[in-house]
């Protein structure tokens, strides 16, 4: 038992020396490029937190990211890499934006209508991949990326065709009924784009905690992560846990995109790969796969992400630096192996003296 | 149709080179046993360093700078994918989020470098002009298909080609390199240093990429500005769809090529015109998704892709 939890102990330790050790290069590439990092932090952490407003743009930025990040986890849990969150986000967030600016109804029916094409749509996007591995063992990797260009370019033409908006590269504001803001949020948090996404994001991570830990599904799709022939020994249909684990993740990518473009934006921008897709990756690992990890590390990454342009209005350090910080850190995650033996020696000398 | 191939080659043949010479890179680095994910990101940094060259000794060197930006961007690229090395090597790290880190950092870096020196983020360059081959352009059929208007990296790189399908086949380094990839501890064995043979792959990849990257600012981009429109994951899927040998590979850089191309100048060619954009544009993924599909079940994989290597193990 005590052996069990120095080992989770170590994991925080781990997590938080990969965190530690990209701010630090964070730092150094600051200083290389003949800047203050301790001015650039302080005005990059001021600008996720120092007002109300900007807690809830925070929370409003990382809600996105909480998605993708369940996305890839889960379909990590089952060993899938899935780097399609990008297409299933923008697949799922044009079908929402599509409802909300067509059909017509009440506030709460109509958010629910959305949700649940965002949800489906998202699901199926990634179906395909997911069925192709699981009957033709096409490698995930390369058809997900083929689904996030065929994603993109379909957005890409049926947004002017059938939604454009003031500019030929953005659909039409949503409105006001099918948006994921409300007028008592944003005045809560002194007129921030904090939504209705936050609540969402929310019971996407406790629905993970609870399909992942307390139900055979969850068993199931770790199990074929753990070993695919061991687990089709036992009698699980691994096929199956494939396409279902995707499907999960796919639909959790797609709701993502809803409070996206309906939530955080109001309305849908073409011609980018949303890179809350390849963030998602780079969310999981730092959470190490967990729903809760997941939800933190997203957090912080929204941090990074709504400090940034207060960050470069103050000091003239070019945003991209926290792109850079979130990748350096993701390369420290890759290896942490070198942390973990960093810390068994420290451990070892230790002991040795005392 | 023909003639509307003769209009395009050129600038079918110009997407394909850069997209041919990244995947190249990518069967050595695949064919070791390392997978090679982060192609994207090493042809950035390849644009980035040539952007740079090129933009500090072009005043000085006129054309000459272009073929040493090219030069730069190889090195950079092979000095960057020891990093993607020393993780999945040394550290065996899981390779594909080894290779994603490479792709961000690539992204993110030299975007910030570029902002400190240029403020926009942007770099632009005056590229390659295009010749047309003396004597060869005049050739019916093929001669304007081929030799008109060409760049001169194009021919670079179809050498390269060559002398890598060469090595790989033809030499004791390219057929240890193959068995690397296939059951390394029997190289390990007969007292080969699977780990250096894997480490010069993934470096070869990184130098080839570093150049396809190169070859798209000095060709037809012109600008560097932090992405290579995911020509890298274009190159990774020519790879599979080339099942791993080189003339697949060509064959399939040609067919995304061309693909590509007609995509992008269908309004112009009348016969194309009617076919709606949205076919024209995902035609290229589509068809790759249905090769895969295809290929698959009998996929010709090397069988260590992927997998860290570990002395012990049998």
């Amino acid at each position: 038992m005590t052996q069990f939890h120095y080992e989770e102990r170590k994991e925080v330790v781990i997590l938080l020396m990969t965190i530690l050790l990209g701010l630090v290069a964070g730092a150094i590439f600051m200083l290389m490029t003949g800047h203050d990092p301790a001015a650039g932090y302080e005005f990059l952490f001021r600008g996720g937190l120092m007002s109300l407003e900007r807690i809830g743009n925070t929370v409003a930025t990382a809600v996105p990211l909480i998605f993708t990040g369940l996305s890839v986890a889960f379909a990590f849990k089952t060993g899938l890499f899935n780097i399609g969150a990008a297409g299933q986000l923008l697949i799922g967030g044009f079908c929402a934006v599509a409802v909300g600016l067509t059909v017509e109804l009440a506030k709460p029916l109509l958010l629910i209508v959305m949700i649940l094409i965002a949800l489906i749509s998202g699901g199926l996007w990634a179906a395909i991949p997911g069925w192709f591995k699981a009957r033709f063992n096409v490698h995930e990797v390369v058809s997900t990326i083929m689904m996030n260009w065929i994603a993109y370019w379909l957005v890409y033409y049926l947004v002017p065709a059938y939604f454009k908006g003031a500019f030929e590269t953005e659909s039409r504001n949503i409105p006001a009924a099918a948006s994921l803001r409300t007028e008592g949020l944003s005045q809560l948090f002194d007129g921030s784009y904090i939504n209705l996404g936050t609540f969402l994001a929310l019971a996407a991570v406790l629905f993970s905690v609870f399909i992942l830990q307390r139900t055979t599904l969850g068993f199931e799709l770790k199990a074929v992560g753990f070993n695919r022939y061991a687990a089709e020994c036992a009698g699980i249909n691994a096929g199956r846990s494939i396409v279902l684990s995707m499907v999960i993740a796919g639909a959790l990518a797609g709701l993502g995109g809803m409070t996206l473009y309906c939530g955080y934006a109001t309305n849908l921008q073409i011609g980018i790969l949303p890179s809350q897709g390849i963030d998602g990756i780079a969310v999981a690992l730092l959470g190490a796969n967990s729903p809760w990890g997941v939800l933190a590390a997203a957090l912080f990454f929204g941090l990074l992400y709504s400090g940034k342009g207060f960050m470069n209005a103050m000091t003239s350090i070019p945003p991209e630096i926290a792109d850079t910080i979130i990748a350096t850190i993701i390369y420290f995650a890759a290896t942490s192996v070198l942390i973990e033996k960093g810390i068994e020696r420290v451990r070892k000398s230790q002991k040795g003296g005392s | 149709m023909w003639q509307i191939l003769q209009q395009i080659s050129p600038y079918a043949i110009a997407f394909t080179i850069p997209l041919l010479i990244t995947a190249i890179g990518g069967l050595y680095s695949e064919r070791s046993g390392v997978v090679n994910i982060g192609l994207e990101g090493l042809m950035v940094i390849g644009s980035f360093a040539a952007a740079i060259t090129v933009t500090v000794f072009q005043p000085v060197l006129s054309s000459q700078a272009l073929w040493l930006g090219l030069l730069a961007a190889m090195l950079a690229g092979a000095a960057f994918s020891l990093l993607h090395a020393f993780a999945s090597i040394s550290l065996q790290a899981n390779q594909v989020i080894s290779g994603t880190a490479i792709n961000m950092i690539a992204g993110a870096l030299t975007v910030f470098i570029a902002r400190n020196l240029t403020g926009s983020g942007n770099i632009q360059i005056s590229p390659f002009t295009r010749f047309d081959i003396p004597g060869l352009s005049e050739i019916p059929v093929i001669g304007k298909m081929l030799f008109v208007s060409t760049y001169a990296t194009t021919w670079l790189v179809l050498l390269i080609f060559i002398v890598a399908y060469f090595v790989l086949y033809k030499t004791v380094y390219g057929l240890r390199l193959r068995a690397c990839g296939e059951h390394p501890q029997a190289v390990a064995s007969a007292g080969v240093n699977v780990q250096w043979v894997r480490y010069t792959a993934v470096a070869i990849s990184g130098a080839c990429a570093g150049l396809g990257g190169a070859i798209i600012l000095t060709t037809y981009s012109g600008e560097f500005n932090g992405s290579v429109f995911g020509l890298g994951f274009l190159a990774l899927a020519a790879l599979i769809f080339g099942q791993w040998k080189p003339l697949g590979i060509l064959g399939a850089a040609f067919f995304f090529g061309f693909a590509s191309t007609l995509a992008t100048s269908a309004q112009a060619i009348p016969a194309l015109a009617q076919i709606p954009g949205v076919v024209l544009k995902t035609f290229p993924y589509i068809v790759t998704l249905l090769v895969l599909v295809i290929f698959s079940k009998t996929s010709q994989a090397p069988r260590t892709a992927g997998e860290p290597f570990e002395q012990g193990k049998r």
